[in-house]
């Protein structure tokens, strides 16, 4: 077959985002994002497994204003990884196809994320801080 | 006319049998992870603020350190399948992408066993 330069599809600077495919985009955003946790999650409990004075020095770190943003992050990314995690497990089941279930889970993915994410920072901090 | 791949005629090879392996453990250590990962939220939020002899008291209830190395194991399991597939995808250089995945194993691997391994310390009383 003759080698051709046609554009590969999806063509990225014509194509136009649905709910859908920014959704999936976001699916492996958010697990690429999360895998790299896992090295933060390490280097907590690495520390505090250590010793008192690397203990003290990570809880510093997760305490202050930027771990609070790092950590707000990481809490985003795994309710939205696993709330549309569990949309996925709905379709490998072979529920959930047709266009409007589509839209509509996804809407309940989004709004699901942000309450979650919103209820766990609320609580948390209402717990003490 | 045999209906055999040219590679597999070559090879004169079956297949591996593992062809839905990788898909099926992604599924399985999905589902652990749904309850896994809101209990692992809470868990992170009681060890806001703590000092080590909380962490430490917290740990040493086994049913807290079993439910935390669970969610380690099925975590990093999930991540490294994930992570293969995203390297598959985008590398298309053959050393790089091989490099890349013997990384990430290995990388797993280690991390898996430092975050078991720390809190089995702390449960057992640091």
């Amino acid at each position: 077959m003759a080698q051709t330069d046609r554009p590969l599809s999806p063509h990225l600077q014509v194509y136009r985002p649905q709910l859908t495919s920014v959704l999936s985009v976001f699916h492996r955003g958010t697990g690429v994002v999360l895998s790299i946790g896992v090295i933060f999650l390490t280097f907590w409990l690495v520390a505090a497994a250590w010793g008192p004075a690397a203990f003290n020095f990570v809880q510093a770190f997760y305490g202050s204003w930027f771990g609070y943003l790092v950590l707000l992050g990481f809490s985003f990314c795994l309710f939205y990884h696993l709330c549309n995690g569990v949309r996925h497990l709905f379709w490998d089941a072979g529920i959930g196809f047709d266009m409007e279930t589509l839209y509509r889970s996804g809407w309940a993915v989004l709004i699901a994320t942000a309450g979650l994410t919103l209820f766990a920072w609320f609580i948390g901090l209402a717990m003490g801080g | 006319m045999s209906l055999r791949t040219p590679l597999g005629r070559v090879r004169g090879l079956g297949t591996a049998k593992d062809g839905t392996d990788h898909f099926w453990v992604q599924r399985v250590t999905a589902l652990a992870l749904v309850p896994l990962s809101p209990l692992f939220v809470g868990l992170v939020w009681s060890f806001n603020g703590a000092d080590r002899a909380d962490v430490i008291a917290l740990m040493g209830n086994p049913l807290v350190s079993s439910l935390f190395i669970l969610f380690i194991v099925a975590g990093i399991y999930h991540a490294k399948l994930g992570v293969r597939v995203v390297i598959e995808d985008y590398i298309h250089s053959e050393g790089l992408k091989l490099a890349s995945l013997i990384l990430v194993s290995l990388l797993s691997f280690g991390l898996g066993t430092a975050c078991v391994v720390s809190v089995l310390i702390l449960a057992f009383g640091g």
